[in-house]
């Protein structure tokens, strides 16, 4: 019999895990939810962002102030590989969806390999203070990695929401999705504008990557853990949607929860993508979409 | 005058030759050829590098001891990924296009156990490293395998014994849903059953679970007495981290079991003391009493080379028995003088072999004649330190009683000092 306390403990401890699924995927929802790139290489790029925070661990950064470290790095890093996705084959228009996918699927490829050739094949763990210890309210213990995902999910959504509504550079992105010929009226360069807008994507799935090595442990092959559950909350939430990303991810996270806590871990996968399912056939534009 | 010169040079390179040969110590003859298959990359590439490392290191070590019958050792190994998919194609080219004398199993269950239809039907002598069951169907009767387990019950039965001395009750099952958890999970509830033990929880979890939290607290909240989970490395590490943040309860008298991932420097240096009190399996632990003849210095040695090749350092679990594989190839085919897989086979059903990890005879199924996993307690483990693990007294060994080391101090809460 499923107790009041434990279904109320599955909802809780679903939404935390549910933000931190939306952290892991905000930098997907600007690159394939904004920008239609099919950023096959994003869970790669948050396995080699939790990397990152590993090596700058091992020199005693915190893992939020090595995620600080890297964004600027990540941030160029995405430009460069926009700017040559773009050259290669956005430019030349045919075919780009398919050859796309197998550009960043190389990508992601080489990332693996990169990772397994430097860093070995063991499991890397980073430390925080707030890593193994948790927060006492009542009977209920939660961990605070959990309430730090929490935190980097809102602020994350947060700060990219305000940045896409206020200012120039947000609203020139929000623009190129639409039209990008339209923004040449302004006298904005599409090309710039969504190569920023992938340097930005990147930067934010560097911080995702440092929640990553928070959560759990990291090894290369991580990223197919992640690929299906990112794309999932895209695509649930809408896409190019900042706060929707977010509601996706807590709805996610909570299905998941109640399901493995009244049916069995088993099933929590599957009722998640049945979800997925089941959205897209009564709103094809995902919930938060227009 | 010419062909005088000639002929000088030609005898000079020949007695060149003569004064080389004698040197190397290896015959006429062409290399022994040893073929194997390895998870170099992949999921079980982590074990699969460090099984690499162990059988380069008894190549070299048995070339420098002159090689078998005074031929040369040439290990033959190829990337299978892990991949059941790979192997039968890897050992058909390593038997007909690379001609090897003698075949080494893949490291692995599932990789291996594919092997071997072709294996029984070429009727191919094949060295077992670290499978689990690998010949429960084809019933192979030229399959020696090299692991400390034969079934279910040899794995797991001393944690359940264990619990039986402490006066367990209740038990819940936590298994990853992969077939190597599935298959110590169906032993575990067999023994739990035989036992007369009331199951309270009982949870099968597919392998892209991010967070353990909500099957801990529903651990919890069912009272268990014990706690048996068959996980594997990144799971394990994620449910011993939400037992810490959550608690596991007051009641809990046993916590562990089959936790894969437990045995691996990386692990343990990442878990640090969260690990005391937990009691799991292990195939070889540095207490007095598992130390058979060899086995430290190869660890010694072991180390040193992991470090370059960027591989587990401890190397307790998977290194001593793939090297131990190859020992096992060296003893048959010098007691033998052959290198016939029958009469090799023959050999290997008739004698005990020596190897670092200990004397080994087989029984009928290929599997080890007398198992000896042991049940190792974390005690007295501090955080961020991955040398401690090589002390003895940090990994004592609870059961079985021949090579027990220290008490169980139950319950978890007692054992973790709460």
């Amino acid at each position: 019999m499923l107790s009041i306390e434990l279904l109320l403990e599955a909802l809780v401890f679903g939404a935390l895990v549910g933000c931190f699924y939306a952290a892991v995927s905000i930098g997907l929802s600007i690159a394939f939810g904004l920008l239609d790139v099919p950023h096959i290489a994003h869970a790669a790029f948050l396995v080699l962002a939790a990397y990152m925070t590993y090596l700058l661990g091992t020199y005693g950064f915190d893992p939020l102030v090595a995620a600080l470290l890297i964004l600027v790095p990540f941030f160029f890093l995405g430009a460069i590989v926009y700017r040559f996705y773009y050259e290669a084959f956005e430019k030349r228009g045919a075919d780009t969806g398919v050859r796309g996918i197998a550009f960043f699927f190389g990508v992601a490829f080489m990332v693996q390999v990169f990772l397994s050739m430097t860093f070995g094949l063991d499991q890397r763990n980073v430390s925080a203070p707030y890593i193994g210890t948790s927060l006492g309210i009542g009977e209920m213990r939660i961990p605070w990695r959990l309430i730090v995902a929490l935190c980097v999910a809102v602020g994350l959504t947060v700060g990219l929401r305000l940045y896409l509504l206020r200012t120039f550079q947000g609203r020139a992105i929000r623009a190129v999705a639409h039209d990008a010929w339209a923004l040449r009226i302004i006298g904005a360069d599409p090309v710039r504008t969504k190569q920023w807008a992938f340097g930005i994507a990147t930067a934010a799935t560097a911080i995702g990557g440092a929640l990553l090595a928070i959560i759990s442990p990291v090894e290369p092959s991580l990223d197919r853990v992640y690929i299906g559950r990112t794309f999932c909350v895209v695509v649930l939430a809408g896409l190019g949607s900042m706060s929707g990303t977010l509601a996706a991810g807590i709805i996610l996270g909570v299905t998941e929860s109640i399901v493995l806590t009244m049916f069995g871990a088993s099933w929590a996968p599957a009722v998640a993508f049945g979800l997925l399912l089941l959205v897209l056939g009564i709103r094809p534009q995902g919930l938060f979409g227009r | 005058m010419w062909n005088h010169t000639k002929r000088d040079v030609l005898r000079g390179i020949v007695l060149g030759l003569g004064l080389v040969l004698p040197q190397t110590g290896w015959t006429q003859e062409p290399p022994i050829k040893v073929g194997t298959s390895m998870a170099l990359s992949g999921p079980l590439a982590g074990g699969g590098r460090q099984s690499q490392l162990a059988l380069q290191m008894w190549a070299e070590d048995v070339n420098a001891r002159g090689g078998l019958l005074g031929r040369k050792v040439e290990l033959v190994t190829y990337d299978d990924q892990a991949s059941p998919a790979q192997t039968p194609g890897i050992f058909s080219k390593l038997v007909d296009l690379d001609k090897v004398n003698l075949l080494i199993a893949p490291y692995g269950t599932v990789p291996a156990a594919a092997v071997m239809p072709l294996a029984k039907e070429r009727r191919l002598l094949l060295i077992g490293q670290i499978g689990y069951q690998v010949n429960s169907k084809a019933k192979h009767d030229m399959w020696f395998n090299n692991s400390p387990w034969s079934d279910a019950e040899s794995w797991v039965g001393g944690y359940f014994r264990l619990g039986q001395s402490v006066g367990v009750k209740k038990v819940a099952f936590l298994a990853s849903d992969q077939e190597f958890a599935q298959n110590i999970l169906a032993g575990a509830k067999k023994l739990a059953q035989n036992a007369g033990l009331e199951t309270v929880y009982e949870q099968t979890y597919p392998p892209t679970t991010v967070d353990f939290s909500s099957m801990v607290r529903a651990i919890r909240a069912a009272s268990p007495d014990m706690v048996f989970v068959a996980s594997y490395p990144a799971d394990s590490t994620g449910i011993i981290r939400s037992v810490n943040e959550i608690g596991i309860g007051s009641s809990v008298k046993l916590f562990g079991g089959g936790m894969v991932g437990l045995q691996y420097a990386s692990v343990m240096q990442a878990l640090g003391s969260q690990l005391n009190g937990v009691v799991n399996y292990h195939t070889y632990v540095p207490e007095k009493t598992m130390a058979f003849p060899g086995i430290r210095e190869f660890l010694e040695r072991f180390a040193k080379r992991a470090v370059a090749a960027n591989v587990e350092t401890l190397g307790y679990y998977v290194a001593p028995f793939s090297y131990a594989s190859g020992q096992i190839l060296e003893q048959a085919v010098n007691a033998t003088k052959s290198i016939k897989d029958d009469v090799l086979a023959d050999y290997l059903r008739k004698n005990e072999v020596n190897t670092i990890v200990g004397p080994i005879r087989w029984g009928a199924d290929g599997e080890w004649a007398e198992p000896r996993v042991v049940m190792i307690q974390f005690k007295d483990i501090k955080d961020g330190n991955v040398e401690q693990f090589r002390q003895e007294g940090k990994q004592i060994i609870v059961e079985p009683e021949r090579f027990r080391t220290g008490d169980l101090t139950a319950p978890l809460s007692k054992a973790r000092g709460r």
